[in-house]
Parts: structure tokens; C-alpha cells; sequence
């Protein structure tokens, strides 16, 4: 343990009025209030279920005896060729156009849309992070480098870098992953920036300087826990756009090749088939929206838990005094997440 | 004047950032090994002698940056060169697609600003009302909505039912404006929805914030407590500072708003820029997708600098610098 860590644990020891009250930290405080909070709770459930699902794929065909890349010709299509519907051949929501399982082509697309949005999601935010305090933490023309760079990486149409490098290096898995770290980090930048301008002129910054502490560690130890709060809830509101973006490049056919499960490519797919199976477009559209409104939903959660001043609109005329009561303003630092209302 | 210094150098920057994408764009499809690019360019089903005219014909052997120059010169004039299967200049290509995502684009952005803005105002001056809390519910779910989805929706539970009862008003693909107002709006109203809905659900929101954000500000309270009229507060000195999020918004959403243009046009079947360079992907039809990259480019500058002036019209406290 270094001395910064002692002196500012002291100090707060120090600070800490003798009270009866039990303290709780920011993250008690808002899992308490996620906890009350019915519309979170159910997104969380929604999104353990799809993660469940996501993972016991194999299994879950295995059970159904249908392969996921194995087409009924027989069985899954009619004789003028087309898909069969929800429940007629042991196929629970039908096939798609060469006869697969389409039950089981759905559980294979949350396996890709989970993985490449919550791992383009953590890329993202490292980047975020790293670059975002530097920019914060530096400043001068560093910062002016990096913010311009993050300015150009907004604006930029991520689409258009999507079609020219899919169109030299072919669509894969890889370059979905890149593109989308790639368009999703400046946003958490920004933010993280904004931030470390503020948290760095504090006192206890100026503390661990004065006692020699290097920037990294400033920049990482001291002022990162203090950023958790926002860049949580980024990373939440981060995971259905990333899957929305997934969804969008396989369904032009930039995203993930077939035959790879994708719900953005059986929803490509099922372009030509609006007229006679409805269930090729409606199956992979649920999935993708049940998942992408669970994050967001969570996101909004965990945004109002964190914030003391937001009422919950859904909850505010019936709980509001019961929120009065958990939300104790004065217990909690000053950093705020309302700026993340985008 | 400040506003035309203003311009001007805005313009410059413009054209160093298009010449950085240009730059970038010629080394990411040229700086390979010549046969590949030949080949690539010459089509699917080229033979050696082709390959070989192509590689002449386009001074593919010549230093890369002799091919460099020729390519800004080239690109400058417009020039992009030639699709390889239809044998048709890209210009003309491109020149075709554009009326078509056009329409698209402004039918789109207009109904999406009006139903984002008016929306987003009404639950912000209601705020708590059930009209409010009706319209966070469908702001959520227009944000967790893929575009496509939508698209494919509306046409499964809109298009088809509509089509199949005889009423034939609202179609799908295009229909150019030259031959009638009313038939080409019944081919466009699904993409404008489709484009606007994703679009109108962050603007309800952004607006709503933003709004009730600057009705606490003290120039709102000051206006007030000078007798002004509830709604001359709300439209005239608060909404006038609540837009300008709004409108920086807009220049970020440029970007996204091209992805949309694309992905619409692929759903409703609209032979524009966005379904082309699509199709040009899955041909590798190269001289279509530089075409559209470099294309695309000019529209996000252009449109950020037109978002840039808006700003400062917009809030005088925005010195233009």
C-alpha cells in the first residue's frame, strides 16, 4: 500500500463525522436502489436468459436433433420449395430457405451478437478509458491531438470504412470486431475526458502529487475509481448499439459471413421471402429486439441508481417518497452521471 | 465579416480532410501488388490479355506515385473511372442514384426532426403527463430498434396487408418525382419512416432534456418575471438555446445518417448510391466503391460545415472562431 492510498484513507478517517448510520459506498447505494427498481431487474433476467440460451447452443441442438448448419431438404421446405412454418415437422418456429432449423439458427445468433457486442464493448471502453484520461489528464496539445482525433472519429461514417474494407478484405468476424471498437470508442472518450478536466483540479489530486506520485498512477489509481460510475453506464447504453451495429453490416453483407448464424443475416436472408414466411423475418427480429431493449432498459437503470437527482418517470408519482428515502443526496459524492443523458 | 472568414477557412480544412480521405482511399485499394488491383478491376471473369489492357489502360505499372497524382487529378475532375460491367463511368453512375437517395435523405431528416423536435418539446413542457411518459416508452423502443428491422416490419405488417386489401397507394422501390408528386410519395413514406423513427426517438430525447435543462437557466426565470407570455418564454428565449445540442448533434448523426440511407434503400429496393455500393461490394465492383467512399466523404464535410454555421446562428453565445 503507498503512502498516497494511507494519507487518503487517513484523511477521510479523519473527516468521517462519529455517526451511529451504517456508511455505504456509492456501489451500495446504487445496487439498493437497482435492486427496487422492477423494469432493471426484469432487463437483467431477459439478459441472463439470452446469455443461457447463447451458451448452451450446441446443447440445446443437440436436444432438438437439428444441426445448425444442417438443411432438411426433405423435411424443412415444402415441395414448392419453400420454408415450412412454426410446428409442422418438428421444427418449433419453422426453417429458413434451405431447410434449416430456425429455432436453432436463433440460438446460434445470440452466440455472435452477445460476443461481438460485449467484447467490441470492453475493447471499446479500455481504449476509451486509456485515451480519454490522457487527453484529460495532459492536456496541451496532446489533449488538442486526441480531442480533434476524437471529434474526426464521431463524424466519421463508420459505414463507409465498413464497405471499403469489407469490399479488399472480404467481410469476416475480425473485421466486424475492429470496425465496431473502432466507432465506439470516442464516445466513451469524451466523456472520460471531460470528466479527468474536472476530477484533476481537486485537492486530493494535488495531494498525491505533492508526494511524488507519477501520472500513470494518478491517472489510474486515483482518479479512474471516480469515473466507474459514468463510464458503467456508457458501457451498458455501449453493448445494444454494438449488437444493433452487428446486426446492420451481416444484414448488408459486410458483417459475418454465411453460413454463420447471424440475426442480421437472417434477416438479410429473408428478404425474399416477406410473402410466404413471415416467421424467417418476425423469429430473429424478437431475439434481436427483446435483447437490444433488455440493455437499454438495464442502462437507463443503472443511470438513475447512480444519479441521486434523477426520478425514475416510470416510478416517480408512486414511489417518489419511498426514493426520497434511499436517495440521500449528502451521502453521496458530487460526480454525477447526468451528463451521460443523451 | 467574421462569418465569411469563418467560412473560408472551413472550407479549407474541408478540403484537406477530402484530400486525407482521398489519399487514404487510393492507398488502401491501389498500394497492392499490381496484378491484384488489375485483376480486381478488370472483373471476375478476366482473362490474361485483359488484365494485361487493364494494367496499360490504367498505368498500373507505372511508379505509385505517378499513379498517385493521376488519381487526385482524376478524382478533382470527378472522374472515378469506369464500372466493369456495364461499362458506364461511375460519374454517371453515381450521377443517376443521387436523386434517388436524395429523396430519401431530406423526406427522411425533415420527418424525423419535426416528430424528434415537436415531441420531444410537448413531453418536455408536460413533463410527468401520461403523454410524457407514453413517449419515453417509444423513444426506448425506437433507440433498441435496428433500422432494417423496422424496415422489414413495415413491409410485412404494412406494405403487404395494404397491397393484398387493394390499396396500392403506398409501394415499394422508386418512383421519380418528374412523373408525379403523389405516386412518388407513396413509394417514399415507408423509408422516411423507416429512416426517421431510429433518429426521431434520440431527438425526442435530446430535445426533451435539453429543454427542460435550459428552462432552469435564470435568463428563462428573468423572462418570466418580465411578464412575458408562458409560450413566448418557452419558443422564443428557451427553445432558441435548447436547439443547439440539437443541432451538434445533427453533424454527428451525419455519419449514421448515411449507414441508414443505406441499409433503407437495401430493404425498400431503391436503386440508390447506398443499395449500389452494396451490390458493388458483393460484385467487387471497385471503381463503384471509391466512387461512393470519396463521394460520401464531400457530403459529411460539406454538411458539417453547414451544421457548424447553423450553430452559431443558432446561440449567439457561440462566438464563431
Amino acid at each position: 500500500m503507498s503512502l498516497t492510498e494511507l494519507e487518503f484513507q487517513a484523511h477521510a478517517a479523519e473527516a468521517a463525522p462519529e455517526q451511529a448510520v451504517e456508511g455505504r459506498s456509492q456501489w451500495q447505494l446504487t445496487w439498493r436502489r437497482l435492486r427496487h427498481d422492477k423494469v432493471a431487474m426484469a432487463s437483467v433476467a431477459v439478459i441472463a436468459f439470452m446469455v443461457v440460451l447463447a451458451i448452451g447452443a450446441p446443447l440445446f441442438a443437440r436436444l432438438i436433433g437439428h444441426g445448425v448448419y444442417q438443411a432438411f431438404t426433405n423435411t424443412g421446405l415444402s415441395s414448392a420449395g419453400i420454408p415450412v412454418g412454426p410446428g409442422k415437422h418438428g421444427f418449433l418456429l419453422g426453417t429458413d430457405y434451405i431447410g434449416r432449423d430456425l429455432l436453432v439458427r436463433v440460438l446460434y445468433g445470440a452466440r455472435i451478437s452477445l460476443y461481438v457486442g460485449i467484447l467490441t464493448t470492453a475493447l471499446a471502453t479500455l481504449a476509451g478509458v486509456s485515451i480519454g484520461l490522457v487527453a484529460g489528464y495532459f492536456g496541451g496539445w496532446i489533449d488538442s491531438v486526441l480531442a480533434r482525433f476524437i471529434d474526426t472519429v464521431l463524424a466519421f461514417p463508420f459505414i463507409v470504412l465498413a464497405l471499403a474494407l469489407a469490399a479488399i478484405l472480404g467481410p469476416s468476424l475480425s473485421i466486424v470486431i475492429g470496425v465496431i471498437t473502432f466507432f465506439s470508442w470516442a464516445g466513451i472518450s469524451r466523456i472520460v475526458r471531460g470528466q479527468t478536466l474536472s476530477v484533476k483540479e481537486k485537492e486530493y489530486i494535488e495531494a498525491a502529487r505533492s508526494i511524488g506520485a507519477g501520472p500513470w498512477r494518478i491517472m489510474f489509481i486515483d482518479i479512474l475509481p471516480n469515473l466507474m460510475g459514468p463510464v458503467l453506464v456508457l458501457a451498458t447504453l455501449y453493448i445494444p448499439t454494438a449488437i444493433v451495429f452487428e446486426a446492420t453490416l451481416s444484414f448488408l453483407g459486410i458483417g459475418i459471413p454465411a453460413p454463420t448464424a447471424s440475426w442480421g443475416g437472417m434477416l438479410s436472408e429473408a428478404q425474399n421471402y416477406y410473402q410466404v414466411a413471415w416467421w424467417y423475418v418476425v423469429f430473429p427480429a424478437t431475439a434481436l429486439l427483446i435483447t437490444t431493449l433488455a440493455f437499454n432498459l438495464l442502462g437507463d437503470g443503472v443511470r438513475d441508481a447512480m444519479d441521486p437527482r434523477t426520478e425514475r418517470i416510470f416510478a416517480a408519482s408512486k414511489k417518489r417518497g419511498k426514493r426520497k428515502g434511499t436517495a440521500d443526496p449528502g451521502a453521496l459524492p458530487s460526480l454525477t452521471v447526468s451528463e451521460l443523458g443523451e | 465579416m467574421g462569418l465569411a472568414r469563418f467560412l473560408v477557412r472551413r472550407i479549407l480544412t474541408g478540403i484537406i480532410v477530402l484530400w486525407i480521405v482521398a489519399t487514404g482511399t487510393f492507398f488502401l485499394f491501389f498500394a497492392r501488388p499490381v496484378q491484384i488491383v488489375a485483376r480486381e478491376l478488370a472483373g471476375r471473369a478476366a482473362t490474361p490479355q485483359i488484365i494485361n489492357e487493364v494494367i496499360r489502360n490504367l498505368g498500373l505499372d507505372q511508379p505509385i506515385m505517378v499513379q498517385y497524382w493521376h488519381f487526385l487529378g482524376n478524382t478533382a475532375h470527378g472522374d472515378f473511372g469506369f464500372s466493369y460491367f456495364t461499362g458506364e463511368a461511375v460519374k454517371t453512375i453515381l450521377a443517376q442514384d443521387l436523386p434517388i437517395t436524395a429523396s430519401v435523405v431530406v423526406g427522411g431528416v425533415v420527418l424525423w426532426l419535426i416528430v424528434g423536435l415537436a415531441v420531444g418539446i410537448l413531453s418536455a413542457t408536460r413533463a410527468r403527463s401520461l403523454f410524457d411518459r407514453v413517449s419515453t416508452v417509444g423513444v426506448l423502443a425506437g433507440i433498441s430498434m435496428p433500422v432494417f428491422v423496422l424496415g422489414e416490419l413495415l413491409i410485412i405488417g404494412v406494405f403487404l396487408p395494404l397491397n393484398q386489401h387493394g390499396i396500392s397507394w403506398i409501394q415499394t422501390g422508386y418512383y421519380p418525382l418528374s412523373q408525379g408528386l403523389i405516386p412518388w410519395m407513396g413509394h417514399m413514406v415507408l423509408p422516411w419512416i423507416t429512416l426517421a423513427a431510429v433518429q426521431a426517438a434520440v431527438y425526442t430525447r435530446l430535445s426533451r432534456g435539453s429543454l427542460l435543462d435550459t428552462m432552469g437557466e435564470d435568463y428563462i426565470r428573468t423572462a418570466r418575471a418580465k411578464g412575458l407570455s408562458e409560450a413566448r418564454v418557452i419558443y422564443r428565449h428557451g427553445l432558441r438555446a435548447a436547439l443547439t445540442p440539437v443541432v451538434s448533434q445533427l453533424g454527428i448523426d451525419i455519419g449514421a445518417l448515411l449507414g441508414g440511407v443505406i441499409v433503407v434503400e437495401q430493404v425498400f429496393g431503391l436503386p440508390g448510391l447506398g443499395s449500389d455500393s452494396v451490390q458493388a461490394i458483393a460484385t467487387g465492383n471497385l471503381p463503384v466503391i471509391i466512387g461512393f467512399v470519396l463521394l460520401a466523404s464531400v457530403f459529411v464535410v460539406a454538411a458539417n460545415i453547414i451544421v457548424d454555421m447553423s450553430y452559431a446562428l443558432l446561440d449567439p453565445r457561440v462566438r464563431i472562431s
